[in-house]
């Protein structure tokens, strides 16, 4: 009686799961093969697998996976609805709540944002800084992601290894801006402070001694038999539908789309600097792993050919109408006192115009649609978060495989939960 | 037919400048060619990215062009998201696409209005798969309706909310307060 009722409405379920996705998965079921047995799996919201709040229900027979729904929202905070009533500094620190993992990349990208809109020219070495911070915020995101799908795989080893690393990294933003994780770092115009000795002594010896790191790791994880079993071939996808999807980042570049903001929109003098974008060819969990670690490499060299290069002069733009200044002359310098008082009660008018920043995330293309009406505070902000757009095809991606090859496709995709529900 | 004489001289002028410019300057006029230069209104350049205007009965067909031209291919949807101004009238809601071609590197901005009574707008779930979550933000958010969509329900706030919060006659902080009026601080 009810078995057969809650299989016939089973059979609708999947019915419509595979209408929606015609001709990919050759193993899924007949439909009207009533012997078989299906399982519906809650993976999520709170599952450790899934490092983060968010919930697929799955469609299991067996193993394999016949359909899914994903779930979003969770720790949804309403991003774009408080940026409209925030000062443009004060975005900053929702920004830092998007991709935690690399959270500089945030701030700069919204700091570029604003900046494009009033139009501030910053200095090459604010730009050169910026750009060694977004890389090492490059590096530590690329470095969780990586360690996470080694856990995910049952080699906790690798992660413990490169958490150590992440460790040194942050401490050289607290060098730079005092904070580890929720940076909020730099100003709009340029950075709050400059490159200390002691952050660029950490620096030297962290580019130092992190390459070693780095290749055990790979030495480990790289070659190996058992490691690649596991995710060579699992949760592929093509550059075709990868676009389709939305795709951008290690993700898109995985399936052999040589795609970089970096490269095709340079910002922040990303041009004066010589690396290369790699690419992989079946867009699998093998490729992503392996397009992230080769991006370390990468991001690794802009940041030593920035530091090299680090010019002199200032560190933020002369931008006294949107630069916060300094505390001490607040107290001391009257027009300092001026310009706080103006900057923090929205005294001053950003100018009317929309503008649309991208720059090259952790995981994708974050971008920045800012319309602004003349007013203090954005009229409408729209984040284009590149995990939202491509966690889409999540299902797409692990239907017809089996719960293990699901886990490690997620963990390949570098999904963060606060970017995703912004 | 004056007026494009006039205009024409002053895009070429603007494209010598600047290949920004000149790349936007040709993709106006294949999109004039395409479509017809009735489709657009408010063309602009705002930091340098063509932006028009065109109406929600037009937009499915120009994406679609725009996607399987073989000169331009305009076939990356970066995002799309809704908009609300209450005080144009019968144009009160509208949605903003951003579109890019990875080959040509050039962005186009494109934007429909439509009256806030009449909330519908063309789904592109038929040409972009990652239409799909965006149209549902736009529904959850603004309450834009897409017919044809294959599954538009709420996707980040709860399935039970009964209105669309991104709507500006939702005020961040408690609009019944009046210990604290709203002169300075944002609008």
């Amino acid at each position: 009686m009810a078995v057969n009722d809650t299989l016939e409405s089973t059979h609708k379920i999947i019915e419509s799961a595979r209408e929606q996705q015609p001709n990919l998965n050759p193993l899924a079921p007949t439909v009207n093969d009533f012997n078989q047995e299906l399982t519906t799996l809650n993976l999520g919201p709170t599952h450790p697998a899934t490092h983060g709040i968010f919930q697929n229900i799955l469609q299991m027979d067996g193993e394999r996976i016949i359909s899914g729904v994903p779930t979003i929202g969770y720790i949804h905070r309403a991003f774009e609805k408080i940026a409209e009533r925030r000062p443009f500094y004060q975005i900053t620190t929702l920004t830092d709540r998007m991709n935690y993992c690399s959270s500089p990349i945030n701030n700069f990208g919204w700091h570029m944002t604003v900046e494009k809109l009033l139009g501030v020219e910053v200095p090459k070495r604010a730009q050169y800084i910026r750009v060694i911070m977004m890389e090492l915020a490059r590096i530590t995101d690329h470095l969780i992601c990586n360690g996470i799908l080694g856990v995910d795989t049952g080699a906790f080893t690798g992660f413990l290894y490169l958490m150590d690393e992440r460790e040194k990294v942050y401490e050289i933003y607290e060098e730079l801006c005092g904070a580890r994780l929720t940076t909020n770092m730099g100003r709009v115009g340029g950075m709050e402070r400059d490159l200390s000795d002691v952050a660029i002594a950490k620096l030297r010896a962290w580019l130092k001694s992190f390459p070693a790191v780095m290749r055990e790791f790979e030495a480990m994880f790289n070659r190996n038999r058992i490691f690649m079993d596991r995710i060579v071939d699992v949760g592929a996808i093509s550059a075709e539908r990868a676009l389709n999807y939305g795709f951008t980042g290690p993700n898109l570049r995985a399936a052999g789309v040589d795609y970089d903001v970096r490269v095709m929109n340079p910002y922040s003098s990303y041009q004066d600097f010589d690396f290369e974008i790699p690419v992989g060819t079946k867009g699998d969990t093998y490729d992503r792993f392996m397009v992230r670690n080769e991006e370390i490499w990468q991001s690794l060299r802009i940041i030593n050919q920035a530091l090299e290069n680090l010019p002199q002069g200032p560190y933020h733009a002369d931008a006294p109408h949107f630069y916060l200044p300094p505390k001490q002359a607040v107290y001391q310098n009257m027009e300092a006192l001026i310009y706080h008082f103006k900057i923090v009660m929205g005294e001053i008018d950003a100018p009317v115009g929309e503008v649309y920043h991208s720059v090259e995330g952790g995981n994708g293309e974050l971008g920045f649609y800012l319309v602004s009406d003349g007013g203090r505070t954005p009229y409408r902000l729209h984040f284009r978060r590149p995990c939202f757009i491509y966690y889409q095809a999540y299902t797409e991606m692990v239907v017809g495989q089996t719960l293990s090859d699901a886990i490690v496709t997620l963990s390949s995709m570098n999904v963060i939960a606060g970017e995703l529900d912004a | 037919m004056a007026d494009q004489n006039e205009s024409i001289p002053a895009q070429e002028q603007a494209a010598a400048q600047d290949p920004a410019a000149q790349k936007n300057a040709q993709l106006l006029a294949l999109l004039h060619r395409l479509f017809g230069a009735d489709a657009f209104t408010d063309v602009e350049e705002p930091y340098g990215l063509l932006t028009a205007t065109t109406t929600r009965e037009q937009i499915h067909g120009i994406i679609e062009g725009l996607q399987k031209d073989e000169e331009i291919q305009l076939h990356f949807l970066t995002t799309m998201c809704g908009m609300h101004w209450p005080e144009k009238k019968d144009q009160e809601l509208g949605i903003v696409y951003h579109l890019h071609s990875l080959t040509q590197n050039i962005r186009l901005r494109l934007k429909i209005f439509f009256p806030i009574a009449d909330p519908v707008a063309p789904t592109l779930t038929d040409l972009y798969s990652c239409a799909n979550w965006m149209e549902r933000e736009a529904f959850d958010f603004y309450g834009i309706i897409f017919p044809g969509h294959p599954n538009l329900m709420r996707i980040l706030n709860v399935e039970d909310m009964d209105y669309h919060p991104m709507r500006k006659e939702y005020a961040l902080e408690d609009g019944t307060r009046e210990d604290k009026t709203d002169l300075f601080f944002g609008r």
